[in-house]
């Protein structure tokens, strides 16, 4: 509501007073009880939420892991069955990808960092989000009742005709959960758009906005335009074995070729809904660690876009052997190089950032080092699979699946745990022990590669994926792998011991314990239930470590109505009469 | 929030999260139309399908086309865009605070909209008397092609998801007459009745795109 008195400049009030270390009242203790967190339409409470279920979901799909590669020390059964092996695999992709990595960032740390950092008390529709939280836990519940019915061995794919037939286990109760899960994805990404357009603090211009943002925003753009196509794929896969309405089925006429399409369609920019995010979590992290100055701002915030652009035109690149035209598998290699060039941009901004910046080799940075050594090896092999003639060499071999798992877990799980680590304090308001932290991750990073590695290997000999069984000649590479899915798993029960422990014994952490210039740090440590006592004005831009930290001073708006008005701070900043606190 | 007499007074329908009306209108605004977005592409796969098997059997559709009845499409593209306007002249009453007009113009609505329904369960129930039922339920032998049970089950699909949007469609102006019968609307808060007029346009729109890809083909 533009009115006559928002033309006029005004005196801008700057925060005089530090934030709060331990605040009496915080959004923890405000509102207590049960009651108060099933209905909460807080972000942070929710996006505590969605962190504990993400949390036990991979507790879920990472024993599953951990079965099957214990099956796959020996050749041959050694105490898992062939059938019950299969329906491990499935569940173990289906629940990694689309009850974990999908709403990992975004759905949990997006959630409690979005509107801090835009500096607003919550995202623009709150019972949505409480929404999306419920609606994930009915799709969650639909996937349990499926596994526990006959459970599903089609692979997280749901390739038609197998899918389609009465093989395969419970299908249609796994589908219609994913089909729910998909809604769940939608309303957040609609509602981080919606927000990221309409709800930023006075002063923050989308050149301010922190790439944690953009990443989200990339993400939720994706999330927006690409699930709706999953969802109606699997409304016609539920359908075709209610009513068999033979669109996939080659039983009555259809094509499973479409059906991949289809499905790929989605699920290719899903993948980038899986590591965008993750680029924005390194973003914020190399450059509070390095103290300095993001390297190339807007390079990195338009390469997020530019992946998720390129991301829908890549799909086909999943069907080279599938009796897809040549002309098609031409075209599909050609734009999957692409998604090389906005990716290589980013890795070099990042690097140009640690360069003569003065490095803190803290927990969460050394996740951020781990993360773009791994991310560059998983990128690159990527663009091997790529290749036509290559990828006729390596498609469903251990190649492609340590290549993804080089990207989703050396890239985004690595990322996302270096996200847990950097908020952590925010979150929690205690520090972890920074020895255990950093020992953990050496541990996580060497029993990584000792896992994929030697998939890699074994994949470029012919070792196939999704099989129970192997010859003889491959057990080497093998058991290599299961040491080291043994050694990781160790890191993890080290990090959730002293991730625990802390919550219970740790020092308490102070409002800004990195010494960051993100928005995010500026308020207390725990954050009010309404994030922000005063609208804050964003006077400087979230990587102004150029800046010392007595001249970072975040501006108060005179009124409530300050939208709108961000043109007129630069004349404005008249810094007169203290804030009252 | 603290609150000062500089601060003008927010509207008692603004959420506490906003600062201010016109900061919630705008969002719920972009809200539905990304909404919307996400229909297309919902819809969008079922087009995508029917397009493929379209260049795959073009006769098909000729043929089988010709079992659907194009006055009975004609007439329920007509109560549709009818439908359209009266939502339109409901948002412009709660704009003019009129009320009473939002009221009989959602009604009226609503009267179309279940125009619309009856008239396809009509169309509906002709064909499943038929035996033209979807994919492997397919008995009829009248369309001399043998997936004319997949161009139906394009069509079931199709129309029966508009017409589950209908039905919710039918179910919000429902709701939005019950709160303007409470004088809940006026041209300081309608944010409901604009989004639930963007919605119906939407599903307006999706059914001129059926009417003519099933009905007028020749």
């Amino acid at each position: 509501m533009a009115t006559a008195d928002t033309n006029t400049p005004r005196r801008l009030q700057v925060q005089r007073f530090r934030p709060d270390d331990n605040p009496k009242k915080h959004y923890l203790n405000e509102e207590t009880g049960l009651w108060s967190w099933l209905t909460t339409v807080d972000h942070k409470k929710i996006g505590l939420m969605y962190l504990g279920s993400i949390t036990l979901f991979f507790l879920v799909g990472g024993i599953m892991a951990l079965l099957l590669r214990t099956e796959l020390l020996s050749p041959a059964e050694s105490f898992v069955a062939a059938d019950t092996y299969n329906q491990i695999f499935t569940l173990h992709g289906a629940i990694m990808v689309f009850f974990f990595l999908v709403p990992s960032v975004p759905a949990a740390l997006g959630n409690f960092i979005l509107p801090l950092q835009l500096g607003c008390k919550d995202v623009a529709f709150p019972r949505l989000n409480l929404l999306s939280y419920y609606i994930y836990v009915i799709g969650a519940i639909f996937t349990l009742i499926a596994i526990f019915t006959g459970g599903v061995d089609t692979g997280w794919t749901f390739y038609t005709p197998y899918s389609s037939t009465a093989a395969g286990g419970n299908v249609m109760m796994m589908t219609f959960g994913v089909f729910i899960l998909g809604f769940s994805s939608i309303l957040t990404g609609l509602n981080f758009i919606v927000t990221i357009h309409r709800m930023r603090s006075p002063g923050l211009g989308w050149n301010r906005l922190p790439l944690f943002l953009w990443a989200l925003y990339a993400t939720s753009v994706i999330q927006v335009l690409a699930t709706p196509v999953l969802a109606i794929t699997l409304l016609l896969l539920t359908m075709e074995r209610l009513l068999g309405i033979g669109i996939f089925d080659p039983n009555i006429g259809g094509d499973p070729v479409l059906f991949q399409h289809f499905f790929w369609f989605y699920s290719h920019p899903a993948v980038y809904i899986m590591i965008v995010p993750g680029f924005g979590i390194v973003s914020e992290i190399i450059s509070t660690f390095s103290r300095k100055h993001i390297f190339g701002y807007w390079a990195i915030a338009l390469s997020s876009l530019a992946i998720a652009f390129i991301g829908f035109l890549v799909w086909g690149h999943h069907m080279f052997v599938a009796g897809q035209s040549s002309l098609s598998n031409l075209v599909f290699s050609f734009l999957t190089f692409l998604v090389g060039i906005p990716t290589g941009i980013k890795i070099f901004n990042w690097l140009a950032t640690l360069h003569k910046g003065s490095i803190d080799l803290k927990t969460p940075m050394l996740y951020i080092l781990a993360f773009i050594f791994l991310f560059t090896i998983g990128g690159f092999t990527g663009i091997m699979v790529a290749a036509l003639s290559v990828d006729i060499h390596l498609h469903d071999t251990y190649y492609v699946v340590a290549h993804f798992h080089y990207v989703m877990m050396g890239g985004m799980v690595m990322a996302f745990i270096g996200g847990l680590h950097y908020w952590w304090p925010k979150i929690t308001g205690k520090l972890y022990s920074e020895v255990w932290g950093r020992i953990a991750c050496t541990l996580l990073f060497i029993g990584f590669n000792l896992t994929f590695l030697p998939q890699f290997i074994m994949g470029s000999l012919g070792m196939p994926r999704r099989y129970f069984n192997y010859l003889e000649q491959f057990q080497t590479y093998h058991q290599l792998s299961t040491m080291g899915a043994y050694t990781m798993a160790i890191a993890f029960v080290i990090i959730a011991i002293y991730l625990v422990h802390s919550i219970f014994k740790g020092k308490n952490a102070t409002a800004n314990p990195w010494g960051s210039r993100a928005l995010e740090w500026q308020v207390n440590t725990l954050p009010p239930l309404h994030n922000f006592h005063h609208t804050p004005v964003i006077i400087n831009g979230p990587y102004d470590y150029h800046k010392p930290m007595a001249e970072f001073q975040l501006g108060i708006a005179e009124t409530h109505n300050g939208h709108g008005s961000g043109e007129h701070m630069e004349d404005a900043t008249s810094r007169s009469a203290p804030a009252d606190s | 929030m603290s609150q000062s007499s500089a601060i003008p007074k927010k509207g008692d329908h603004v959420q506490e999260h906003f600062v201010n009306s016109n900061q919630q209108f705008e969002a719920a605004k972009l809200g539905m139309w990304i909404f919307l977005v996400t229909e297309i592409l919902f819809f969008g796969g079922l087009f995508v399908a029917y397009i493929v098997y379209r260049s795959w059997y073009p006769e098909l559709y000729i043929l089988a086309s010709d079992h659907l009845d194009v006055w009975l499409g004609a007439i329920n593209t007509t109560v549709l865009i009818g439908s359209s306007l009266t939502v339109a002249l409901a948002i412009r009453c709660a704009q003019t605070n009129y009320t009473r007009g939002i009221i009989i113009n959602l009604c009226v609505t609503i009267a179309l909209a279940c125009v619309f329904m009856v008239i396809k369960y009509f169309e509906y129930s002709e064909k499943f008397e038929l035996g033209i039922l979807p994919g492997a339920h397919y008995t009829y032998e009248g369309i001399a092609h043998e997936k004319a049970n997949i161009f139906y089950s394009i069509y079931y699909m199709m129309t029966g998801l508009h017409g589950v949007h209908v039905i919710v469609g039918i179910g919000l102006m429902v709701w939005l007459v019950i709160r303007a019968n409470k004088g809940h609307f006026s041209s300081e808060y309608y944010t409901p009745v604009e989004i639930t007029g963007l919605y119906w346009h939407l599903v307006d729109i999706i059914w001129i795109f059926l009417f003519p890809l099933f009905y007028l083909i020749d």
